[in-house]
């Protein structure tokens, strides 16, 4: 492998016709990262991904491995000359060929002696616990293990940048989990930078060192998992990372006082409290400042496992109607309205048992509801 | 994977099967006999050693290989590449492919006859390589091995290349990403995934293209020399059975040319076992 120390990804534009898929995506990853997209389907995760394999072509922007361009939009270096390796969600396994001569086709095609293929095509197939099956044919495997042939296939050939488009969806809920471990077990011990696209969120949090949350084409949000999971920029990202209550409303007061700021927000159902826990020194805390006033249109965004069920004094506390119930094991889903409003949906955990049609009451710590700036519609 | 088929669902397969035992072998087994035995009845091997015996009738044999072997290669090896080339469809793709089908719906005879018109010494054809001075004297394309050679091939290259067409577009695509990722270049790509992928559709195409073309009749008498160079097997048989009316005789020559097809069928099975022996599946993910 060619060593690098850096792959950006400048200004990348990708539009077919009137849509533009991916917008203004710029991006770098530091060798041996992993780095993850995170989207809904449509947000051109995908797109994006594959414009940096260069399998689609870029309308603009640039594409960089430390200083060598690969891609500037009008000169580009070939998918096949970039080094790479892809995994792709339906494994795209060469069917004619045995899981041995699919892990050797990419160091044939580089004309390696004989003897050398052979060795690293039996430590990949190792590497993935699948040396008793070399010489079966892709479909007569499962899933799980055409992946992971698909994922040999490409470490065999130790690519500058490992990319995996969706690989775990095709599967089932618990093999999807074995395969995350062994993917992020693999990256522990190989250190091969990679990108990584999903949808899923648990998938996102857990394998990468920094998450890419797309909407629409456009960057979101780039961070760590912790600061995507407890720090999320928007509503959108809040959403998307499980915060299922989001109430849009106005802020009715804003009050300074123990090094936070707390701000009483006027919803369809309720009147919420909220502390914005920046402490005085963050940047942020004048952003906030700038960003809210009295009046201004806002949405919260409230964690499900954050509020609680069950008698408690204090600020935020709403009477419910729980309307919908379904047991998972450790706690209750229970989906409710509150009472005198029925618009407003209340989503949260219970661990007491609760049945359709309950009355109880519902709380939740001001320091756990996010708010986030109404800008026109975004 | 499944279980086998309850009892009543294998009462669907009657109509299939009576169906292939009026129509194909009860006839087959019919003609076998018939090729077998003499007009009284008594078995006997003359009507082939009579073919076998008249160098005429032999020759009739590799005439109809000569026109059938080089248009099959032809027409298959077209429509590999033309198939390959249409795989994600492209502009003007429901032109192309109506024009392909014409031949077929208006059938051999109509075909021949504009071709004797359109290709013959006087006719637009040749005029205009005569007008552009490509050739000095009107090329011989019809009542000529030419003649027959494109007309057959006018008639099968549509059904090879629908039939491709077909396979390749219902490859997987991500196969083609994968193998480029891998470092393979376009031609690699082709040569490594998508024909052995292909191999398979290519046998069948082969197989029904020869087929046809092996039992060619119409287009030999009108277009070529039907009494000379062009007399193709399907002909002595017709002859044998009415202007000579040796129904047994016709009978064992038809028998001669069923086992010369099935022979190049087994040659080109046996390739395609070679080369694919992969689980008989297209790559769909």
């Amino acid at each position: 492998m060619r060593d690098f120390k850096r792959i950006s990804v400048r200004h990348l534009t990708k539009s077919f016709g009137e849509k533009t898929a991916v917008d203004d995506f710029s991006i770098e990853f530091g060798k041996e990262e992993f780095v993850t997209f995170l989207g809904p389907s449509g947000c051109g995760k995908s797109t994006a991904l594959n414009c940096i394999t260069g399998l689609i072509p870029i309308t603009s922007g640039e594409i960089y491995i430390d200083d060598e361009c690969i891609d500037d939009s009008r000169r580009s270096v070939p998918p096949e000359k970039r080094e790479f390796g892809m995994v792709f969600q339906n494994y795209a396994l060469f069917p004619h060929l045995t899981v041995r001569e699919n892990v050797a086709f990419g160091l044939k095609l580089r004309r390696l002696p004989r003897a050398e293929v052979e060795r690293r095509v039996g430590d990949a197939l190792r590497l993935v616990h699948l040396e008793s099956y070399a010489s079966k044919f892709p479909a007569q495997m499962s899933g799980g293990e055409q992946q992971r042939v698909a994922i040999a296939r490409c470490i065999v050939l130790e690519p500058r940048l490992l990319l995996l488009d969706e690989p775990l969806s095709n599967l089932d809920a618990k093999l999807r989990v074995e395969l995350r471990y062994e993917l992020k077990s693999l990256h522990e011990r190989l250190k091969v930078t990679t990108v990584y696209v999903t949808h899923d969120q648990s998938e996102a949090l857990a394998l990468s060192d920094r998450i890419v949350v797309l909407k629409l084409g456009r960057i979101q949000q780039v961070g760590s998992p912790q600061a995507i999971f407890t720090d999320p920029a928007n509503a959108f990202v809040a959403d998307f990372v499980g915060y299922k209550n989001a109430w849009k409303g106005r802020i009715e007061r804003l009050e300074e006082g123990g090094g936070s700021l707390k701000a009483a927000i006027r919803t369809d159902g309720a009147l919420i409290e909220a502390r914005l826990a920046y402490p005085a020194e963050d940047p942020r805390r004048a952003a906030l400042a700038t960003a809210f006033r009295e009046g201004s249109p806002v949405t919260t965004a409230i964690r499900p496992e954050d509020i609680e069920a069950g008698e408690r004094a204090g600020a935020n506390v709403f009477r419910c109607v729980a309307d919908l119930v379904e047991y998972q094991g450790h706690a209750n889903q229970v989906s409710a309205c509150i009472k005198g409003c029925e618009e407003a949906r209340v989503d949260l955990r219970s661990a007491a048992p609760l049945a359709f049609g309950d009355c109880f009451e519902a709380s939740v710590d001001p320091g756990k509801v996010l708010v986030f700036a109404d800008r026109g519609g975004g | 994977m499944k279980g086998p088929p309850r009892n009543g669902a294998l009462l669907l397969l009657i109509p299939a099967i009576l169906f292939i035992v009026l129509l194909f072998v009860y006839p087959f087994g019919f003609g076998l006999v018939e090729s077998l035995t003499k007009p009284n009845g008594s078995f006997t091997l003359d009507n082939f050693a009579r073919f076998f015996g008249n160098a005429r009738e032999v020759r009739t044999i590799p005439v109809t290989l000569g026109i059938a072997v080089p248009v099959t290669f032809l027409a298959v090896g077209l429509a590999v590449p033309l198939s390959y080339y249409m795989r994600r469809g492209i502009k003007g793709e429901k032109v192309i492919t109506f024009f392909l089908i014409v031949p077929v719906t208006l059938g051999t005879v109509l075909i021949s006859e504009g071709m004797l018109s359109f290709m013959g010494p006087n006719g637009w054809l040749n005029l205009l390589l005569l007008a552009l001075h490509l050739v000095q004297k009107p090329v011989q394309f019809t009542h000529d091995y030419a003649g027959v050679a494109i007309s057959v091939g006018l008639q099968g290259f549509p059904y090879s290349f629908l039939m491709l067409l077909g396979y390749v577009s219902g490859i997987n695509p991500d196969l083609e990403k994968a193998s480029q990722m891998l470092g393979a270049n376009k031609w690699q790509t082709f040569w490594k995934v998508l024909f052995p992928l292909m191999v398979p559709g290519i046998a069948i195409s082969f197989c029904l293209n020869f087929v046809m073309a092996f039992s060619v009749y119409p287009s030999a008498v009108l277009l070529g020399q039907p009494s000379g160079p062009q007399r193709v097997i399907a002909l002595a048989a017709y002859q044998m059975a009415f202007e000579k009316f040796n129904f047994n005789a016709a009978t064992a020559i038809s028998m001669i040319m069923s086992a010369i097809e099935l022979a190049v069928i087994a040659v080109v099975l046996l390739w395609r076992s070679k080369m694919y022996k992969g689980a008989s599946i297209v790559g769909k993910g």
